[in-house]
């Protein structure tokens, strides 16, 4: 810490030149409500958590991560075995992408069913769903960097996927591969992805959700503020930071209990001319659409079996990216339970097909 | 209101906003047209001779070979008989393999099954692997496309 006298003259020299009044106030009159739902309020603080930290990691894995088909795998398996903690800065980085998912998925999730993606809050709604579409971006991207078996044909099949698109999505898939096949100018192409054009996007896209939960202030459950009580709140600063501290300490705690008890393989270097390995899976969290096309029979009607998956699930992704402004019910303040339903029939959906694509047997 | 004043002022933003436009368009253009890769230069393959003998191959037993830039498979069927394929699934992409036990062509990403003629049997694979002719010339290989 500076010494008082310091702090205080730094302090002066910048309030006479961006009057920090103005913050000092923001930081005292902002209160969070208190409620029985509040807890929901920390899953979000702990996804931007989660994300420095990815930031953090994968910055330092820049250092010696090489995009190549032919040095990514070595350059990898280098950072594992030979750089000093390079294991734990590599398993950290894949664990807390995975957490972050995970966190975002609650997150998203409880903001659906408290329905506070009503007025005023449309817009920081399609802000966050958007940000949930670059992250599950940042893990398909990131998951090919090392270049295993694994990921190759995830990325094979899921590069694919997007070419079940009617009309564009031959040439979507050429896009993405960076030619005809996953090859090496498919993995340049994640890697340029992966650090630079993600990273903007989320940049702006975050900094744009910030400032929309800082303008409006954190919503409280319809039936609160419709019952006319005053509610209860509590000061965000310091009551409610020091509470998001401990859900940050304990994010980064079961972090370093996974990175450090459970480093994060690397499997077998891809090899563009041996066959998909039995048990070849996506991440955890596109389990769910792996599966489906996995029971989706090769012609529904006259239509590809594929196909109707894929549309599905971008319906499903549009859906909710839009719901603030198909729930009308919610929009007019009444019940809705429709939506309600919806919500309950999407996480089921999600939850049953992803334990079914790890126990359902897989065939050989 | 339609002053002259109005209208030129409405003439000199039409102006500057076509103008803008068509700074945006030029710009965006090659940055689009340089997204998309070009299309590649190699001939395609219309025939390959394989690394292995004929007497090499086991019955009932696939391997894996290179065709141009795409995997190909190599069936010999319990019968004693030379069949290749492309092994690239139909359904999504993925590289095929053959189940000894089975007798069949299988891909292990979403369990899609091809008989010995590469027809797709069981499974989301919505068309036939393609088919390649395998013949034997002396002590070699050929595979050729088109069966």
């Amino acid at each position: 810490m500076l010494p008082p006298r310091l702090a205080q003259t730094l302090t002066a020299w910048l309030d006479e030149r961006i009057n920090l009044e103005e913050i000092r106030e923001f930081v005292r009159h902002k209160v969070v409500p208190v409620h029985h739902h509040t807890v929901w309020y920390y899953f979000g603080g702990m996804t931007l958590f989660l994300f420095a930290i990815q930031v953090c990691t994968g910055i330092l894995l820049l250092l010696y991560y090489r995009p190549s088909a032919e040095e990514a795998y070595e350059s990898v398996q280098f950072i594992v075995t030979k750089v000093q903690f390079g294991w734990l800065i590599r398993s950290i980085h894949s664990w807390s992408a995975n957490l972050m998912i995970a966190t975002l998925m609650i997150h998203l999730f409880s903001v659906y069913f408290t329905r506070a993606y009503r007025k005023p809050r449309e817009l920081t709604w399609v802000t966050g769903m958007l940000l949930f579409g670059i992250a599950l971006f940042f893990g398909f991207s990131g998951y090919l960097l090392p270049w295993n078996t694994l990921a190759y044909f995830a990325t094979k099949v899921g590069t694919d996927v997007a070419g079940q698109l009617p009309i564009v999505g031959h040439e979507l898939t050429r896009i993405l591969r960076g030619g005809e096949d996953v090859t090496g100018a498919t993995l340049s192409r994640f890697y340029g992805i992966h650090v630079a054009i993600l990273p903007l996007l989320m940049t702006g896209i975050l900094g744009l959700h910030l400032f929309l939960v800082q303008k409006q202030g954190m919503s409280a459950p319809m039936e609160l503020e419709q019952s006319g009580r005053p509610s209860r709140t509590m000061p965000f600063f310091p009551n409610f930071l020091l509470r998001d501290l401990v859900g940050w300490l304990t994010a980064l705690a079961v972090l370093a209990g996974l990175a450090a008890y459970f480093p994060w393989e690397l499997g077998t270097k891809a090899d563009p001319f041996a066959p998909a390995p039995a048990g070849i899976r996506p991440e955890w969290y596109f389990m769910f659409m792996f599966q489906t096309l996995k029971y989706l029979p090769a012609k529904i009607g006259p239509i590809d079996g594929e196909l109707i998956g894929v549309m599905g699930f971008n319906l499903g992704g549009l859906f909710l990216l839009l719901v603030p402004f198909l729930d009308g019910r919610t929009a007019r303040g009444q019940r809705s339970p429709l939506f309600s339903w919806i919500g309950v029939g999407i996480v089921t959906y999600i939850v049953v097909l992803s334990v079914l694509g790890y126990v359902a047997p897989g065939g050989k | 209101m339609d002053t002259p004043a109005n209208s030129r002022r409405g003439f000199v933003n039409l102006l500057l906003g076509s103008g803008f436009g068509a700074l945006m368009v030029s710009v965006l253009y090659p940055v689009v047209r340089y997204i998309i890769p070009p299309e590649s230069g190699e001939p395609s393959t219309a025939n390959v001779t394989l690394p292995w003998k004929p007497s090499e191959i086991r019955v009932n037993t696939g391997r894996i070979f290179k065709f141009g830039t795409q995997p190909g498979i190599l069936v010999k069927t319990p019968a004693g008989e030379l069949r290749a394929f492309s092994a690239v699934c139909t359904h999504l992409n993925c590289t095929v393999q053959y189940r000894e036990e089975k007798q069949d062509i299988w891909c292990a990403c979403h369990n899609g099954i091809y008989d010995l003629n590469g027809k797709n049997v069981s499974g989301p694979p919505p068309r036939p692997l393609e088919p390649y002719r395998a013949s034997v010339k002396g002590d070699q290989i050929v595979v050729s496309k088109g069966a």
